[in-house]
């Protein structure tokens, strides 16, 4: 369904086009069952940031108070990337490793439960 | 002599015949908007309308309203009765008032008039352009109830602004905007229908009757003054809906759609209203949930049993909004605990009496999900490490609220709920199916969605640091953060006469705030 218009075709400006980002772009990284801290956050990065960055400097920039965080081990942390199961190379970059625009990364993290185990 | 005329006859007189068939520009051109929405109108002369009132009498009744209102917020200030209020906490609760609701009201106002002017109907062009007159009242009456608490807290001074540029009032805003770049009907039944009938009580009831449990008679006496208009406008949205199914059969799957899209948009706005009444009311009349059942599950049931002879059916999702019931405020709670220092109000830990409360009114849910995490973050605070978010959140591109609920639905609670959709060769997030299918549907609308979020990022809300934002917000720095602290609480000691560690200098900044 088009928006219907009184006049001519309804415009489209795509808003958060990546062009608008100032050479980054939009990346979203939610921790599943860790509702204590709300939502998946989101991050302006650039595409040639290594994937590694992310878990070594990103994430604990925002994640860190949470007192699981300290208690995670990277290299079993389950990753999915825009809904599908995901195996991401720490060695390339977020678009490398297939993370586009407004992509929605969500980890999470065997053993680690949330707040004694109740998802917090 | 003449005979007197009856109400009715007389607001037909009043009002029929009001209308000319134009001759110097075609009427679908005079009356542009009427059409290209599809929905179907033979016969204006069949519109009932519900106010029949003229506006000789609606003067006289509104004047005589004003009049009493403005006699207690008099009285109300000469008395300081703030001072009665169970606890300044619950100033928080118009704070939000000042900041989402009554920029609303000023919006309903807007929208009205341009139905005044674009419906052809002479009956609908008088009841849209009372309500708008209303709304302007409602407006009005909210910034001079209020204006008496602006004196001694923060928070209060720019509600208009900070509606335009807020991430959390980008909520309420973006609802209102969504319906008013609508087409003339889609916003009547937005507005009327799915708001002011089937929700307004959730709005109005959580506030008003918090108001009464907390001291705060100035806001009672408003919420009095505004009730029947209300009712007013309740039937004019279930007389509106009437009249559209009525006119012609092809309108009921259109209409069908707006109220599933407007029930679920006006309920994500409630999302907020919800942590208010189960969080920042010091004594709660009744809880969220309860609230819910009352005034949706049993009114809409009974409201869509009537409607179903003329081939409506309950909004889609409702379902989904009633099992919400359950986690919505604690989830909205949290989410703002986090973000506490880029708000204009005071948020808080539950104290264990509320917290009792709480558990009481949500035996699934409170203690098995949401009273752990406040211990922990109780727990972090007495550590000197009071939890916050240091990043910015995922917001839903339909109802700009952070991503925030869960997949409540599907038996999962702690699992955030993820829908995307792809236009245009990008990616768009939603929170929900109910927003999901509203993105679906009118996609190149949502793209449109000013995102507070990727607008900071953008560069377009004053700086990149929250200092810089909040300042565009033209929020101040003792505007947010937790209420314990703050210069509010200070206040409310001062003026109870209870000593805290800056006691001298406190009274002085309360003297300086009403003399402001
Ligand atoms: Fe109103
Ligand atoms: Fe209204
Ligand atoms: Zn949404």
């Amino acid at each position: 369904m088009t928006v219907k218009a009184i006049h001519g075709e309804y415009p489209v400006v795509m808003m958060d086009s990546v062009d608008r980002f100032h050479g980054n772009q939009l990346v979203y990284i939610g921790w599943d069952y860790h509702t204590s801290i709300s939502t998946a956050n989101a991050y302006p990065l650039p595409p040639d940031m290594p994937f590694a960055a992310l878990t070594g400097a990103v994430l604990p920039s925002v994640l860190g108070p949470h007192p699981e965080f300290p208690l995670i081990e990277w290299d079993k942390v389950e990753w999915m990337l825009d809904g599908k199961l995901f195996h991401p190379n720490m060695g390339l970059s977020l678009k490398d490793n297939g993370i586009g625009h407004k992509s929605l990364i969500r980890f999470r993290t065997p053993g680690l439960k949330g707040y004694n185990n109740t998802g917090n | 002599m003449a005979k007197k005329l009856n109400m009715r006859k007389r607001y037909e007189l009043l009002t029929r015949g009001l209308g000319w068939e134009p001759t110097y520009q075609s009427k679908e051109k005079v009356f542009s908007n009427e059409s290209y929405e599809g929905i179907k109108i033979t016969d204006w002369s069949k519109w009932e309308d519900p106010f029949r009132l003229t506006i000789d009498a609606y003067w006289k009744y509104q004047a005589e309203k004003d009049k009493k209102l403005y006699a207690v917020m008099d009285s109300f200030a000469q008395n300081n009765a703030h001072l009665n209020l169970a606890d300044a906490t619950y100033v928080n609760a118009l704070k939000l008032f000042i900041q989402g609701v009554t920029p609303l009201e000023y919006q309903a106002h807007r929208g009205f008039a341009r139905l005044a002017r674009q419906f052809s109907g002479e009956g609908a062009q008088i009841a849209c352009q009372m309500q708008s007159l209303d709304e302007l009242r409602h407006t009005q009456t909210q910034i001079h109830t209020i204006s008496h608490y602006n004196k001694h807290f923060n928070g209060m001074h720019d509600p208009f602004h900070m509606h335009d540029r807020v991430w959390y009032l980008s909520v309420p805003k973006s609802y209102f905007d969504d319906a008013k770049s609508a087409g003339p009907f889609e916003f009547i039944t937005s507005v009327s229908f799915a708001f002011e009938y089937l929700l307004t009580n959730l709005l109005f009831v959580p506030f008003m009757s918090g108001a009464a449990f907390n001291g705060d008679m100035a806001t009672v006496t408003f919420g009095f003054s505004a009730q029947s208009d209300e009712s007013r406008h309740m039937t004019l949205g279930l007389e509106l809906i009437k009249f559209l199914l009525e006119q012609h059969e092809d309108n009921i799957p259109i209409v069908q759609g707006w109220i599933d899209k407007h029930f679920w948009r006006a309920y994500r706005v409630l999302a907020l209203v919800s942590a208010m009444q189960d969080y920042m009311l010091p004594e709660s009349p009744m809880s969220w949930k309860e609230a819910w059942e009352i005034y949706f599950v049993e009114n809409a049931g009974a409201l869509f049993n009537d409607l179903a002879r003329y081939g409506l059916r309950m909004p889609k999702y409702h379902e989904q909004a009633t099992a919400e019931a359950e986690h919505l405020s604690h989830q909205v709670w949290g989410t703002l605990y986090n973000y506490a220092h880029a708000a204009s109000m005071h948020f808080w830990l539950p104290d264990e009496k509320k917290m009792d409360w709480l558990s009481e009114k949500y035996p699934n849910t409170f203690d098995k999900y949401y009273r752990p995490r406040y211990e922990m973050w109780a727990q972090m605070a007495k550590e000197g490490k009071r939890f916050q978010n240091g990043g910015l959140p995922q917001l839903c591109q339909v109802c700009q609220v952070p991503m925030l609920f869960t997949e409540v639905s599907k038996d999962d609670p702690m699992q955030i709920s993820y829908r995307s959709s792809e236009f245009n060769g990008e990616k768009f997030h939603t929170c929900s199916d109910g927003c999901k299918d509203i993105f679906d549907h009118e996609p190149e609308k949502y793209v449109h969605a000013w995102l507070p979020v990727h607008q900071i990022f953008q560069g377009n809300c004053g700086g990149a640091a929250i200092p810089d934002i909040l300042n565009w917000y033209h929020f101040k720095p003792e505007d947010g953060g937790d209420y314990a602290g703050s210069a509010d609480e200070t206040r409310w000691k001062a003026m109870h006469g209870e000593t805290t560690g800056a006691a001298s200098s406190d009274t002085e900044s309360a003297e300086e705030k009403a003399a402001a």
